[in-house]
């Protein structure tokens, strides 16, 4: 009995240690921004404002890279979201031994370095005379985004009745038609799912954009650099409105999702 | 194939079929191809291209091999991402194990809210927040020093800054997948044993961890490929002698100018990557449709 009673202790000084390993540095990262210290930091505090998201707003750099990364999840999102859907509903008409093999060829940029993705690209394109920029940004963040499509899709296909479309078909659609009125509306959850998590693949990548971004500078790039070269509590504010916004995104996703199902 | 065709159409099905060969030939194959070629060849001044010495060797590979910096940093990095898998698991288990077996329905929807909740951030802004803390001037040492157990602050920017960073950031790609193995084992398994009188530790090496080997194996490899191919937290919270392989293939891109050591370098880090991925996966018969879950 002692025994398990100095186990439950220890598992709950456990949870407790791990819970603020998860939270503190975002904790200490958002609360750095109201800090008046010129580096952001939580010890000393030197008194609290709301000068460095003042700073952050006039950023104009910091504009300029946001509408890069907005530009580019963007053109992302529209290459993704149908290629992933292709893949997924080819991959699923494969016979069995093929299927294991497409599968096999098609989740192979999941397992590829995001850093090698973005060498292979800047270099096959240099060869045909196209260098770093949104273009290469965009090609080689949808080379393995389109596998995260592709997965949810096939995930939302293994609950799909066939025989749904051969009723549509037997009624006198054409094959068309049958593919935009009933299996098109019923993949629309995993679609709105699947744009929503490329954006955010997207946005957050940095590992395979910074080799083909050229003279672009999407969000990610721009604070590592900051963080590299002038690191004030500004760059905080800014990662203290991402988490924000990205929290926020993530339970109204959540909410909307649980609404559905119920 | 016909199958498809049956089902959408010939015009559909073409188009679909376009945009996946688009994918994997331009995006995925080609590249991948170019980058070989390049890792094979020497690096020349564009008028020698195509000249008596552009030829193929294995030079550029063999430079790795010889150049003992470079080396050193490519076997570090392999055993410092191991060391990350490994940490990232002890780490994991635990409350994995929990979450499966102990939890209530309540507990588990929060806790599984809570650690998914710092994964949908930036991997970026969670080095930054490490760098902040991990500060010479910054919150642990300040910490540490007022509770007196240190008397001046320590230099965390290093190996210990990047492993803490990246143990950080994997720990949902470890969380998950042992999660879900542990969630298959039937209580009563776990019972019987502690009824046979075993011990809470060997209830865990006999009977959950056998269990949940492919889970463990799954959550190693994902671990151990991200920490390998990782450059955000090298780069920011690294000091000069913790260099990554990946700092030294950037190195190469935009600072040595030397495209072709870059893409050989890159291409010794993409084998290396999917070797360590198959021969885990074969060692703990784990089928490749399970991972990508």
């Amino acid at each position: 009995m002692r025994a398990d009673r100095i186990f439950h202790v220890m598992f709950v000084l456990y949870l407790v240690v791990f819970a603020a390993y998860l939270f503190a540095p975002l904790i200490i990262m958002g609360a750095a921004s109201f800090n008046e210290s010129r580096f952001p930091t939580v010890i000393p505090w030197q008194g609290t404002t709301t000068d460095w998201f003042r700073a952050m707003w006039a950023d104009a750099a910091m504009w300029q890279s946001l509408w890069t990364s907005v530009l580019v999840a963007v053109c992302v999102v529209l290459i993704v979201v149908p290629v992933g859907t292709a893949a997924a509903l080819v991959l699923t008409s494969l016979h069995a031994r093929a299927r294991s093999f497409a599968y096999a060829v098609m989740v192979s940029p999941l397992l590829t370095p995001g850093v090698v993705i973005g060498i292979s690209t800047l270099i096959l394109w240099r060869q045909m005379g196209v260098g770093g920029g949104v273009f290469l940004i965009v090609l080689a963040q949808s080379t393995f985004i389109i596998c995260y499509v592709m997965l949810m899709v096939m995930a939302r296909l293994q609950r799909f009745d066939r025989t749904q479309e051969e009723a549509a078909l037997g009624l006198g659609a054409s094959r068309t038609m049958v593919f935009r009125r009933v299996t098109l509306p019923f993949l629309r959850p995993a679609l709105i799912a699947s744009a929503g998590l490329a954006v955010l693949q997207s946005i957050e990548n940095y590992n395979t954009t910074l080799f083909v971004r050229g003279f672009e500078t999407p969000l990610t790039v721009f604070i590592a650099t900051k963080v590299r070269t002038g690191l004030t509590p500004a760059v905080n504010a800014l990662a203290l409105v991402i988490i924000v916004a990205t929290v926020i995104g993530a339970i109204a996703y959540e909410i909307a999702r649980r609404r559905r199902a119920a | 194939m016909g199958d498809l065709k049956n089902r959408f159409g010939p015009g559909l099905s073409t188009i679909f079929l376009i945009l996946v060969l688009f994918w994997l030939a331009v995006m995925v194959l080609a590249p991948n191809l170019m980058m070989i070629d390049y890792a094979l060849r020497p690096n020349l001044p564009p008028a020698a291209l195509g000249g008596p010495d552009d030829t193929y060797s294995l030079s550029n590979i063999l430079y790795l091999a010889g150049e003992p910096t470079h080396r050193a940093i490519f076997f570090k990095t392999i055993w410092a991402s191991g060391l990350v898998a490994a940490v990232t698991f002890l780490v994991c288990y635990p409350i994995a194990f929990w979450m499966a077996q102990r939890a209530t329905t309540g507990q588990l929807a929060i806790a599984l809210m809570l650690i998914i909740i710092p994964f949908f951030i930036n991997e970026v802004l969670r080095t930054l927040a490490w760098f902040i803390i991990l500060a010479y001037r910054g919150p642990l040492n300040a910490v540490l020093m007022n509770i007196g157990l240190i008397d001046a602050p320590i230099r965390w920017q290093g190996n210990g800054g990047v492993l803490a960073a990246m143990v950080y950031a994997y720990i949902l790609f470890m969380l998950l997948p042992i999660y879900n193995a542990i969630e298959s084992l039937e209580k009563a398994q776990i019972e019987a044993a502690r009824d046979l009188g075993a011990s809470p530790w060997r209830i865990h090496t006999r009977v959950v961890i056998p269990h949940a080997k492919a889970g463990i194996a799954t959550g190693f490899v994902f671990t151990f490929m991200l920490a390998a191919g990782s450059y955000v937290a090298p780069a920011l919270l690294g000091s000069p002698g913790s260099r990554w392989f990946t700092e030294i293939i950037y190195n190469w891109f935009f600072e040595g100018g030397d495209w072709n050591r870059g893409a050989a370098y890159a291409l010794v880090l993409l084998v290396l990557c999917l070797a360590v991925v198959l021969i885990t996966l074969r060692l703990f018969r784990v089928n490749l449709t399970d991972v990508a879950k």
